[in-house]
């Protein structure tokens, strides 16, 4: 039996040949070295993301959710939900949370929910995936399986916005979340000291109809990356990863800047620092290519 | 009495044998200071040398004690020995902690030490030992002016605490504006609904209360005498006189609503439909629950617009500059009593700052849960109609507005009554007291009939340090009549003054000094042999302690005063004196000093510093290790009131090269304890230069300087500055 | 105007504190809102709302029922929820404003051509046929939503972006025409449906 079990929500971005693909391979080897099982939802659906309000309103977004505890209680009903991606984690709990709050939301729900012949308690604990290794594992575990310290890479912790607010991991601060730089440094890297764009918004959803206002927010974080001599970014949430990395090259024309910094998820530098090899860590998935990290993925 | 022998005790604990030669002191304390028993003990203040000195005053008859050691301000109760007069060097914070130890400066810091130890024995010589004020009073019965709700709880909670209280109310009925409100700003959790304003209870447990006596529709037409001893009128309206003896006063003679009229454009006057506050409250009242009613044609409210900071926080003419501090809480009861009654009522709270004391945020919460509408506007104008027309400019819109009423309320300010003004009304003659219908209190004292004022007309001694107490000792201020406030703070002001007041009534029993000498048992004495009658300490006296006779002599109210020294600073003649803090042991103790010739590059400063802020300053800075010059020697005064310019004009003729005053802040945000000991000192000292042209000496000898009490870098600081000074300028050339 | 616009302005009369107390979601919240200005203060993308949100609460509470619910501002929010966690009152910001563009958009008067607007339509269509997203179908989708040539236009600013997504494996090519489907992809489409009537009803904006 794996050391530790949970039902898993990967979420649409997750997806084979989505977005975050590459999160999801990170994670998959990631979990094999920490041995923990994740029982994928049968069957999940979309959680509506942050997006989903607009034309969606209230009751048909948190019914999406819904079904997605529902079918977790349904498989296994007594594990905790773990999310990976942001939107998902927060889409979740948000939903769970209103649900839970109102009679009548409940009642309404689970009304709903007949059509689909289920059912819908509530009771599992949603929980993002940094958690689950922050407060199950704890650092100094986490620590233990580290074959190739990352050593001589500095690294920008780049929170964003959705794994910090409105929930954020327990005993962080919104303003300055840590755990992020604990984790990098747990993995034997150097995590920067000073990074005031950490919690910066990417732009979201907005980084497809809003463009210019997001690359705007995006050449921020980048920038303030850079000057404090960070090599790669590393961040816990798919949106963050996919909107900081694939427009520098947008912006480098539009602001005439010359922008090249990989961004990898922490589960990717989890990956290559317990002995992954690039593919097992995914790196082949970033389309700026984490030299320094396949270097150390390479050695023997 | 008998002679005085000196005991000098030379400690060497906490380093002080280490840096010191404490033989050659003990030597010098003999030799030159005439002590008669003098020891040295490696740690005097612990149990075996308070015991050698207890020894030596039962059995050598020690009377004055001499204590070589730390500053006055450390181990104080250790040092307490009663019946001597005790006079402290200081040694650790004076000499060692703010001096290198290095070698070559070993004779520099040992020379500091022999003056001081020099200036600690000639102080004594010049002390007595303080032998009590026999002028006290024991009357312990607490006067209270005002049967508002400052003025009932003062009254309840000193007869609670056992004292018997006289309550004089200038109207026929107890419970001032409180008695006329629907309802109150609630004081207890939740926090969220108007509550009983529980007046009537009050004034039922003060008629059941055999230790308060209640004069309704009375006045009081004179007060005289002192703590412990006032003699007071109390008139009533028909017109007659009774005079009490009491103790102690506590003045809560509350405040007057701001005439709205003086604000014609926003409909006062203009309009039925325009009230105040307390308009509103009597249209609750008159509703009684059920729905209220406007003035003009009885029709029920069903909008209303509360406008905030009516005439108040203005810089107009004839409008309050300040904030009144209730207001906010008071409209937003207001718009519940239309809220709870029916919340379909339109019930608009338009205001520029929020300001909700104590637990307001929830109450304002709870407001806002009930639908009252908070807009952050400043109203220019009120058109009167069958429908009221507040005009306004939204300022988070940043727009002009318009905002349609059945009923406004004006949120005004308070005004204090606080009696006459004396710096602007002519006092009357002394001895020739008439009552005066606006005072209060009608005092008989020499500076005038009421308390003095601080700030915007209200009876204050200092926000921020010394709440409650007045200018007046034994007399104190409680509720609006000190300050705008709310029903909350005037009964907790309320509690504060009656035991301020209990306090007084017994330091004065005792012949003991109020606040903030508490407890001193000097008192100031005069030769009036010697006296010019020049008014000086008359005029002076912070505290209004000192009246005159009839041939113009100062009369001292012991009782009254507050040993801060300033009528013996002000003394031309130098005929004011306290037993042991005197023109004399002050001005023996700086020459005391040896002072160096002018050729031997030693120069010496005097540091006349205020007990209050400055010497702690330079305490605090001997902690921290912040070195200053070893050519200064400090003599903390009682305040820099006290000091008098002879000790300046002494200090120079003996051949000190600078001087250096430290007293506290002074003006309209004053620190001093004395409130105007500092200032009056600045102004004296402004004349110094007139006395140093006379002597040929260059004007940046002397400097007087503001000192606070955090002040630990500056005020090391200020003294090197001054030794810097010396070495452009060069030796005082007055040494022999 | 359409007529949801017209019933609700008739039943709410001029009071749209109460309008929006009733039919936006954590509506009733506004009234709380104390005009400290610390969500304008902290929102990315503040200076692009024409009225931030403390402006937005005030405007509701003034009764500016079209400036509100016509404005763009709601639109800019990104979801980062900065406003929330900073919010000495603990408003739910991110949400009113959520609830304010979704409430906009159902009576029909929302900025037509918020590209926002058009990309949650489009989104929200996407995920709710077939239950989870097709990030190809929705970016094609995104590019072509101004017609055919301004799509062609966009695409091939972003053939860099998409050319990499696919070269990483990041995008799949033949995701038009399979994946990111729910095999209760009915089921969902039932239940949203039903979610529709039963939140019309409780807001009373069914017929």
């Amino acid at each position: 039996m794996a050391r530790k079990e949970y039902s898993f929500y990967p979420g649409c971005s997750s997806e084979r040949k989505a977005s975050a693909s590459n999160y999801m391979t990170s994670v998959e080897s990631m979990c094999k070295t920490l041995d923990i099982k994740l029982n994928e939802i049968p069957d999940w659906n979309c959680c509506a993301a942050s997006i989903g309000y607009a034309e969606g309103g209230e009751l048909p977004r948190h019914v999406m959710n819904a079904r997605n505890i529902a079918l977790s209680e349904k498989n296994v009903g007594n594990q905790d939900i773990v999310a990976t991606c942001a939107a998902c984690w927060l889409g979740a709990k948000e939903s769970q949370e209103r649900i839970n709050h109102s009679p009548t939301m409940l009642a309404d729900v689970n009304e709903i929910l007949k059509e689909a012949g289920l059912k819908y308690e509530g009771k599992q604990k949603i929980r993002h995936m940094v958690e689950v290794l922050i407060e199950d594992l704890g650092y100094e575990e986490l620590g233990k399986p580290v074959k190739k310290p990352l050593e001589g890479i500095k690294i920008a912790g780049y929170v964003g916005c959705q794994t910090n607010r409105p929930f954020g991991v327990d005993g962080e601060s919104f303003e300055n979340p840590k755990y992020l730089d604990k984790l990098t440094e747990t993995m034997g890297a150097q995590a920067l000291d000073k990074y005031e764009q950490k919690v910066t918004c990417c732009g979201g959803a907005l980084a497809f109809s809003e463009p210019e206002k997001s690359q705007a927010q995006i050449k921020k974080i980048i920038e303030s990356a850079y000057d404090h001599g960070a090599d790669m970014i590393v961040t816990p949430c798919p949106v963050c990863q996919m909107n900081v990395e694939v427009y520098q090259g947008q912006i480098n024309k539009k602001y005439g800047t010359k922008f090249k910094i990989p961004v990898v998820y922490y589960s990717q530098l989890m990956a290559v620092a317990y002995g992954a090899t690039a593919k097992e860590a995914a790196l082949d998935g970033n389309i700026i290519r984490a030299t320094q990290l396949e270097e150390i993925a390479a050695k023997k | 009495m008998a002679d005085t022998k000196i005991g000098a005790y030379i400690c060497k604990g906490c380093g002080i044998g280490e840096r010191l030669d404490t033989a050659q002191l003990a030597m010098i304390a003999q030799k030159e200071g005439k002590a008669q028993v003098v020891r040295e003990h490696e740690f005097l203040c612990n149990a075996s040398g308070v015991e050698l000195i207890r020894n030596d005053i039962a059995n050598e008859g020690v009377n004055h004690v001499v204590i070589a050691a730390c500053s006055r301000r450390a181990k104080a109760e250790t040092f307490n020995f009663e019946n001597v007069a005790i006079s402290r060097t200081n040694l650790r914070e004076g000499v060692i902690w703010i001096t290198p130890a290095d070698e070559d400066k070993k004779e520099l810091v040992q020379e500091m030490a022999a003056d001081y130890v020099r200036m600690g024995c000639a102080e004594s010589l010049k002390m007595q030992i303080p032998r009590t004020n026999p002028n006290v009073g024991h009357n312990k019965r607490i006067l209270v002016v005002g049967g508002g709700i400052s003025g009932m709880t003062a009254a309840i909670e000193a007869s609670k605490t056992g004292y018997d209280v006289l309550l004089v109310e200038k109207t026929g009925n107890l419970g001032g504006w409180a008695a006329r409100l629907h309802k109150r700003v609630p004081n207890r959790e939740p926090y969220a609904d108007p509550m009983d304003t529980g007046i009537a209870g009050l004034i039922k447990q003060i008629e059941s209360d055999k230790h308060i006596k209640v004069h309704l529709s009375s006045t009081i037409t004179k007060t005289s005498g002192a703590p412990g001893q006032f003699s007071v009128d109390i008139s009533t309206e028909s017109g007659s006189t009774a005079t009490e003896n009491v103790g102690g006063i506590i003045m809560a003679s509350g405040f007057t609503p701001y005439d709205m009229n003086k604000l014609p454009h926003l409909g006062a006057g203009k309009s039925k439909d325009v009230v105040d506050q307390l308009g509103l409250e009597a249209l609750a009242k008159a509703a009684n629950g059920g729905p209220i009613k406007r003035p003009s044609d009885g029709k029920e409210v069903k909008s209303v617009v509360f406008i905030q900071c009516a005439g108040q926080r203005s810089d107009k003419e004839g409008e309050l500059p300040y904030c009144s501090g209730h207001c906010c809480n008071t409209s937003i009861k207001q718009a519940m009593y239309f809220k709870d009654q029916n919340p379909n009522v339109d019930t608009v709270v338009m205001y520029t700052d929020l300001r909700t004391p104590g637990n307001g945020e929830d109450f304002y919460r709870s407001a806002q849960k009930k639908g009252v509408i908070f807009t952050k506007g400043v109203a220019s104008e009120v058109v009167p109609g069958a429908e009221l027309q507040v005009k306004f400019q939204d300022k988070i819109l940043n727009e002009d507005a318009v905002a349609k009423a059945d009923l406004v309320v004006l949120a005004t300010g308070q005004v204090a009554n606080s009696g006459v003004d004396i710096e602007t009304v002519p006092q009357d003659e002394p001895g020739k007291w008439a009552s005066n219908k606006q005072s209060v209190l009608n005092m008989s004292y020499r500076q005038g009939k009421d308390l003095p004022l601080l700030k915007h007309g209200f009876n204050d001694s200092h926000f921020i340090c010394f709440p409650y107490e007045t200018r007046r000792t034994g007399i104190y201020t409680a509720g609006p009549v000190r300050r705008p406030m709310d029903m909350v703070q005037a009964i907790e002001d309320a509690t504060g003054a009656a035991l301020k007041a209990i306090q007084a009534v017994e330091n004065a029993g005792l012949g003991r000094a109020a606040h903030p000498r508490s407890g001193d048992l000097s008192f100031p004495e005069f030769r009036r042999e010697g006296c010019t009658q020049c008014k000086r300490c008359t005029v002076e006296c912070p505290f209004g302690a000192i009246d005159e006779d009839e041939q113009r002599y100062p009369v001292f109210n012991e009782s009254r005063c507050r040993r801060c020294g300033t009528c013996m600073g002000a003394c031309p003649v130098r005929v004011i004196s306290f037993e042991n803090y005197s023109v004399d042991s002050v001005g023996y103790q700086l020459k005391a000093v040896d002072m160096p010739d002018q050729f031997s590059e030693k120069p010496r400063i005097l540091v006349l510093a205020c007990e209050n802020d400055a010497y702690p300053a330079l305490d605090m800075a001997a902690m921290n290790h912040i070195q200053y010059s070893a050519f200064t020697r400090v003599i903390p005064v009682r305040c820099l009131g006290s000091v008098n310019t002879i000790w300046v004009t002494d200090a120079l003729n003996s051949g000190y090269d600078g001087v250096v005053l430290m007293g506290c802040q002074k003006g309209e945000n004053y620190q001093c304890h004395f409130v105007k000991g500092s200032e009056l000192a600045h102004m004296r000292m402004s004349k110094i230069d007139d006395t140093l042209k006379q002597l040929s000496l260059e004007v940046e000898r002397v400097k007087t300087y503001e000192v606070a009490i955090t002040d630990i870098q500056r005020a090391p600081a200020l003294i090197n500055e001054m030794a810097e000074t010396i070495q452009k300028i060069g030796l005082s050339p007055l040494k022999f | 105007m359409s007529d949801l616009n017209t019933a609700m302005v008739e039943k709410y009369r001029n009071d749209f504190l109460k309008e929006v107390e009733a039919n936006v979601e954590q509506g009733n919240w506004v009234k709380m809102c104390m005009q400290c200005g610390v969500c304008s203060g902290s929102c990315p993308l503040g200076p692009a709302w024409e009225h931030p949100p403390q402006e937005i609460f005030m405007m509701i509470r003034a009764g500016k029922r079209d400036e509100v619910l016509k404005s763009e501002s709601m639109w800019m929010c990104t979801s980062c929820y900065n406003c929330i966690v900073r919010c000495p009152r603990e408003l739910p910001i991110t949400h009113i404003m959520h609830g304010l563009a979704n409430y906009a958009h159902r009576l029909g008067i929302a900025p037509k051509m918020n590209p926002t607007r058009r990309f949650a339509k489009m989104f929200w269509k996407n995920i709710s046929s077939a239950g989870r997203v097709n990030e190809l179908k929705l970016s094609v989708g995104l590019y072509f939503m101004d017609g055919f040539a301004s799509g062609i236009k966009k695409g091939l600013e972003m053939l860099p972006v998409g050319l990499g997504m696919l070269k990483t494996g990041r995008l799949n090519p033949f995701g038009l025409f399979s994946g990111g489907h729910c095999k209760g992809a009915g089921d969902i489409r039932k239940m949203i449906k039903k979610a529709k009537e039963i939140e019309d009803k409780r807001k009373g904006f069914a017929a």
